[in-house]
């Protein structure tokens, strides 16, 4: 059974393209065949994340207004047979899409696929309406920070409106040693406030920045708590019932002292 | 002043949090102008049995106000009903 999943936030900045990447490749890594969709039409990235920037031929505007085939607009990871992506145009508007033609793209993609995402345009706009249309259930990603749960809260009721069966929650760039002293609000703040249940979070990894600068999504590397937060996510989409990690080891007595060796 | 302040200072998640909840229970209130629709028309129904009111002119809104005792503000439903006559039918005013 193929599942069409949008990833988004309200508000922009917080994580959606590098969660759509690697929760993507994660699934690609559990041998998935998935499609990752840039819906942002003008301000395309995914590509960039995913390091697939230089083999865009066609794009999601020329399969909508069938300038080509389906199959010339995937771009076939280098890095994973079964992993796809759809990039965005970057000279149209949101306006050369509608919620209908979306529908109509993910249902042909369900016939191939076994995971279909779509990378949402931050915003309530157009581009989010024709993110959601054709999406069976929605991953919202938030930072523990006033703006971005607002813009969350204000997208979960839009989401709820439009009858979407299934919402998640993941919340990105978690600070634990912020959280231990009281100045960043929790996993629990976050979740009691938004009411919907929680599917991961992600520590504040320096090594997302490398990975997007290499365009390597980094999910799986075990030597990254950010990559072992991104596979159990995709381990969660997938029904499984995987443990959340204590995210706080890093920060213990004895990693300090272990980074303190690992300067020299 | 300076060291009793210093003992009940928050820590700013928690200020946060705060803050977020007041939010969102003026935004989710904005979010759903149905429900603000209902409430009026109750708001309506119910003093209209005991006085006649500008119904058009009825404006309800959620606000944040300082509440006694506790420390910090609530949310609260504002309601401006202008009256147009206290004597309107003391009949209902009974049942």
């Amino acid at each position: 059974m193929s599942e069409v999943i949008v990833i988004t936030s309200g508000k922009g900045g917080v994580g959606k393209t590098t969660t759509t990447a690697n929760v993507g490749t994660g699934l690609a890594q559990l041998d998935k065949k998935v499609v990752l969709i840039d819906t942002d039409i003008g301000l395309r990235n995914l590509d960039v994340v995913m390091g697939l920037e230089n083999r865009i031929v066609y794009n999601l505007v020329d399969v909508i207004e069938g300038n080509c085939r389906m199959k010339q607009a995937l771009i076939k990871d280098k890095r994973y047979p079964n992993l796809f992506l759809l990039p965005s145009a970057q000279t149209r508007d949101k306006t050369a899409v509608t919620p209908e033609q979306m529908m109509k793209l993910t249902d042909e993609l369900k016939e191939e696929f076994d995971y279909i995402l779509l990378d949402c345009p931050a915003g309530i706009e157009q581009g989010f309406k024709n993110a959601i249309a054709g999406a069976d259930r929605a991953l919202i990603v938030t930072t523990p920070e006033v703006s971005a749960i607002r813009d969350a809260d204000r997208i979960i009721g839009l989401l709820e409106a439009n009858e979407m069966k299934q919402i998640h929650l993941i919340v990105n760039r978690l600070r634990m040693d912020m959280v231990s002293r009281g100045d960043m609000m929790s996993i629990e703040d976050v979740k009691e406030i938004l009411a919907i249940d929680l599917i991961g979070a992600v520590p504040d990894d320096e090594q997302i920045v490398i990975s997007t600068n290499q365009g390597e999504p980094l999910v799986g590397r075990t030597d990254t708590m950010a990559g072992m937060a991104y596979a159990n996510i995709c381990r969660r989409i997938m029904g499984e019932e995987v443990p959340f990690l204590d995210l706080n080891i890093k920060t213990g007595v004895f990693a300090k002292i272990a980074s303190l060796f690992k300067k020299n | 002043m300076g060291l009793m302040d210093f003992f009940k200072k928050k820590n700013s998640g928690d200020i946060a949090k705060d803050r977020l909840k007041l939010l969102l229970i003026s935004d989710r209130a904005n979010c759903s102008p149905d429900v603000m629709e209902l409430i009026k028309n109750d708001i309506i129904q119910v003093i209209s049995k005991y006085m006649e009111i500008d119904a058009d002119g009825l404006d309800i809104q959620i606000t944040q106000t300082e509440s006694e005792g506790n420390n910090g503000s609530v949310p609260a439903l504002y309601a401006n009903i202008p009256i147009k006559d206290m004597h309107h039918n003391p009949a209902n005013a009974k049942g």
